[in-house]
């Protein structure tokens, strides 16, 4: 093209939006920060991440190793406590820390495939049912719609009782179990903006339904499929942590915590230890990662932006 | 202006676009005629603005124009060919050379990519040019409609709107089209602004020798930038014409109405108002006859019961207008006396 | 005794170490029977005034005024109950988009019972019967029928004029209009404005009409103000304001109508943008975009003068000083 024609006095105007536009993740971190208990959902989450990943190298012990000298030493800090196991042991004589720590890498881990396949499945026909609509819509909705009208716990009890227990199954039957609402939001979304100026301008433009869908209309969606996302992520580590408690998902001797759990209901009142680290692990985590999704909401939020 | 042909970029014969509108589960469908025959046709070089009210149909035709909508009937003409009877592959490629600008500059730029990004689309969806040179063109339109380089790596929404409605431009420039369907391109644009927009446009009509269909209420923007005009009412043609016939010596009597009612700054330019009682009437359900009967002073029973049809008026102008016809308007005498 | 007297009203935005003044020591008064017309683009400041009048404006924002005077009462020094009782009674304002101001879930004969309820009191049959007088007032066809309709069932223009009708359900003695018509088509707008004049004339209610559209303001309003990032930059009759405009912003503005580029082939336009909350110039506020700027308007911000009840805030007024050419 040749350069800008010197007849035409088209006058440039600096842009009125303030001292340095703002990049985005920069803007989201200032409205981020302003919500303490978002900060330090994250930071507590940054904290387990890098437990879970340096599990190795920082528990004192491997997570199955027992010690038959020790079955169900309390915790350091109370009488009869040992330096080595700062929290106790449990009935077969485990590290509790040590299988704190290796089972905070399954939670997470599992966690994160739970909600990345529902996510990203979700993504997928929540888009299709929303752009398309008709017949595939409809099919779409409704049988999101009977899974969703099914209790949750107990489809996934279902689900695994056929395929049987173990942690694998447990994880599929819940990404299954969490499908539904990311169907539903996203598709919530997409018909928002199915019908916008911006889409229809790159519809003219020449582009393909699916890259409208992907390429398009998907990254105006993903605000709150981000903070569901993230309130997946906990509701994830709870199921799963139900599911182990039923002695339906992680079997013995995985130190996943609701399994650990489960196999800590006879100690509940001559050893509490065995029970409340868990417990407590479950609750820390879970906490942490609701008050970061609350903190992602207000944040991505554009109402609530000036 | 560089060698075209004579005849006209864009041309629509008998354009229509009828919507079924459920009514309920056990009633027959309703039908709307939102576009109901309509004729044009527009030059390289010039503008065609389409004028109405909401309702008339004009954002409707504006999406036929640029196939975002099949017409229920009627051909549409690009260069002389016919390209409603395209396959889908040609149709894509006849669709680059007519593009669209919407009315609001902030629901038209995607939120979530950059400038650079929105404008290089076209070509990355059409074409194999590289990246480097997309970037170029980019960067050169963006300098064109008098924005900076560094605009290129910016989101919508640190933008006005009037910088917003020339990015709108310059990505509608990138595929080098022949026609730009505007539709209402500068009505949420404050005034000033407005006069920036539209002389950009003027200018980048003049260099590159583009057809504008230029849709609006606003009669005041109309009269300066169009060469021709379209008066809709309902989705029907009420009048057409050059701008100084329309402006000067209006003969529907919609067409002299809306005239009067725009509100003008200079005493001199004001005429004397037409007040017109009601208002639209629903398109679910449009009167019988001419559509304006309802609200027209001149209604008499043909109007009631038989639908005008364009007709030629004088040189450049065609009314449907029974009372035109029959010659019963005062006023008409006494304008072509100005 | 003007019926309205607002001198040097201010809103703030922003925080302590970085204000944004949305309204900048804005004065100017109304009296019964007259339309005052407030002018500006977007980013002016007129909306935001008379949201701060009508004592709407939230937390962040601040209101201070000098003199903001109804009948001779203090609305500023009022408490919150008091000033109520006199807005929404004796001062009334109608929006912009009337499909957004109405409540979507009630009908509309229930949101004007509900305006005359709070104010007037009344049993539900003698407020049925003023409502429908109050519909066929504003020219609202059936309006026994009409009274039971939901907003969503109306056109544009019909839910305009069931705004209006709340709005005069009270008889208020100033009626706030900020930008009536923008969301209307030209021929609706036709008619909304000429039911807000014969009702202004009938009741000799103040009206204050606020627009970006100055063709608008020249034909129905009597004295006008000028507004330009948040300042008013002139005020004066109406006739007088836009035959001779003395400010150059106002002068701009006209001539970059297309009306007044009638024949050109380029519209006068004036340069640059109105300046946003984080950019606004030392000086005379308009200076970086002015034809006529000088040294002067770089480093002082001009005061409003007032010479035969037609005030600018300019150093060299057009008109004023002759060798001043384009």
């Amino acid at each position: 093209m040749t350069q800008a024609d010197p007849s035409i006095t088209v006058q440039v105007h600096p842009v009125s939006s303030g001292p340095a536009p703002r990049k985005p993740l920069a803007e989201f971190w200032f409205y981020f920060k302003q919500n303490k208990g978002a900060v330090i959902g994250l930071a507590y989450i940054c904290f387990i991440v890098s437990i879970a990943l340096l599990a190795d190298l920082l528990a004192p012990h491997s997570a199955t190793e027992q010690f038959r000298d020790f079955i169900l030493t309390p915790p350091v800090f109370s009488d009869g406590g040992q330096m080595q196991f700062l929290l106790g042991t449990d009935g077969v004589g485990r590290d509790i820390l040590s299988r704190l720590m290796h089972g905070a890498r399954l939670s997470l881990f599992i966690g994160l495939v739970i909600v990345s396949i529902s996510l990203v499945l979700g993504i997928c026909f929540g888009l299709i049912a929303g752009y398309f609509g008709g017949l595939l819509d409809t099919t779409i909705m409704r049988l999101s719609d009977i899974l969703q009208s099914l209790p949750a716990l107990l489809l996934a009890i279902a689900v695994v009782a056929v395929l049987g227990p173990s942690i694998v199954n447990a994880a599929l039957a819940l990404s299954l179990v969490y499908l539904p609402h990311y169907i539903r939001l996203t598709r919530a979304s997409v018909l928002a903006e199915r019908h916008r100026d911006y889409v229809v301008a790159s519809s003219v433009a020449g582009a393909s339904a699916w890259r409208l869908m992907f390429v398009t209309i998907l990254p105006n969606c993903l605000a709150p499929l981000i903070v569901q996302a993230t309130l997946g992520f906990s509701n994830a580590i709870l199921d799963m942590a139900a599911l182990g408690f039923l002695g339906l998902g992680a079997q013995p001797p995985l130190p996943e915590w609701g399994t650990m759990l489960a196999t800590a209901r006879e100690f509940i009142q001559s050893a509490w230890w065995v029970v409340t680290f868990p417990g407590l692990a479950i609750l820390t985590t879970v906490l942490a990662f609701n008050l970061m999704g609350d903190g992602l909401r207000d944040a991505l939020d554009p109402k609530l932006k000036q | 202006m560089t060698d075209r042909e004579q005849g006209p970029v864009l041309a629509g014969k008998g354009l229509k676009q009828h919507y079924e509108i459920s009514l309920g589960a056990f009633k027959p469908k309703g039908i709307v005629k939102a576009v109901d025959g309509i004729d044009f046709s527009v030059m390289a070089g010039k503008t065609l603005a389409v004028v109405g009210e909401s309702g008339c149909g004009k954002s409707s035709l504006a999406r036929q124009l640029t196939l975002i909508e099949t017409p229920t009937s009627g051909t549409l003409t690009f260069d002389g060919q016919d390209i409603l009877s395209l396959s889908p592959a040609e149709k894509r490629l006849a669709r680059q050379r007519i593009q669209i600008i919407f009315q609001n500059p902030y629901g038209s730029l995607n939120p979530r990519k950059k400038v650079g990004q929105i404008l290089e689309e076209p070509l990355v969806i059409n074409t194999d040019v590289r990246p480097a040179e997309r970037k170029e063109r980019a960067l050169s339109l963006l300098a064109k409609v008098g924005l900076k380089a560094e605009h290129y790596d910016r989101y919508p929404h640190m933008f006005s709107g009037g910088q917003r409605q020339r990015i709108a431009i310059a990505r509608g420039l990138m595929m080098n089209p022949r026609v730009v369907v505007a539709d209402e391109p500068v009505s949420a644009l404050d005034v000033s602004v407005q006069a920036q927009v539209l002389n950009l446009m003027m200018d980048l009509q003049q260099e590159f020798g583009l057809a504008y269909v230029f849709i609006s209420h606003d009669l005041s923007v109309v009269e300066h930038i169009a060469d021709d005009v379209l008066v809709m009412y309902l989705g029907k043609v009420v009048e057409s014409g050059t701008t100084e016939q329309i402006f000067n010596r209006p003969q529907h009597p919609y067409t002299r109405a809306l005239l009067s009612s725009t509100p003008r700054i200079d005493p001199a330019n004001r005429i004397e108002k037409i007040r017109l009682p009601g208002e639209l009437p629903s398109p679910l359900k449009p009167p019988s006859g001419c559509a304006f009967h309802g609200r027209c002073q001149y209604a008499n029973e043909r109007c009631h019961t038989d639908t005008p049809v364009l007709s030629q008026a004088g040189h450049n102008s065609a009314v449907a207008c029974f009372a035109v016809e029959e010659q019963r308007l005062d006023y008409i005498k006494t304008t072509e006396l100005a | 005794m003007s019926l309205l007297s607002v001198q040097e009203l201010s809103v703030t935005f922003g925080t302590k170490e970085r204000p944004f003044r949305a309204v900048d020591r804005l004065s100017y008064s109304v009296e019964a029977g007259e339309v005052l017309g407030i002018v500006g683009e977007s980013g002016s400041g007129k909306s935001v005034s008379s949201l701060a009048l009508m004592g709407l404006i939230d937390f962040p924002g601040k209101v201070s005024a000098k003199q903001l005077e109804f009948e001779g009462q203090d609305l500023s020094a009022m408490s919150d109950r008091a000033r109520r009782k006199i807005t929404g009674d004796q001062i009334a304002m109608i929006f912009q988009d009337p499909m957004t101001a109405l409540n979507p879930c009630f009908t509309v004969g229930n949101q004007i019972m509900e305006a005359i309820a709070v104010h007037q009191g009344g049993s539900k049959k003698e407020r049925r019967l003023k409502t429908i007088e109050l519909l066929r007032q504003v020219g609202i066809p059936a309006p026994e029928s009409r009274i039971g309709s939901y907003p969503h069932q109306l056109s544009g223009g019909m839910s305009q004029r069931i705004m209006i009708a709340m709005a005069i359900a009270c008889d208020p003695k100033l009626l706030i209009a900020d930008e009536p018509t923008t969301a209307l088509d030209v021929t609706i707008q036709a008619q909304i404005i000429d039911l807000l004049l014969e009702l202004q004339r009938k009741k000799n209610m103040g009206l204050i009409l606020i627009t970006h559209d100055l063709a608008l303001v020249a034909e129905s309003a009597d004295r006008v103000v000028v507004m330009y990032a948040g300042q008013v930059v002139e005020m004066g009759p109406a006739s007088e304001v836009f035959r001779n405009p003395q400010h150059p912003y106002t002068e701009a503005l006209m001539k970059s109508l297309p009306e007044s580029g009638k024949g050109q082939a380029r519209l006068n336009a004036l340069a640059g943008v109105v300046p946003g909350a984080n950019d606004r110039p030392n000086g005379c506020l308009l200076n970086p975009r002015c034809p006529y700027a000088m040294a002067r308007c770089r480093e002082e911000e001009p005061e409003l003068i007032t010479t035969h009840n037609h005030a600018v805030r300019c150093f060299i007024p057009l008109g004023a000083t002759p060798e001043v050419t384009e």
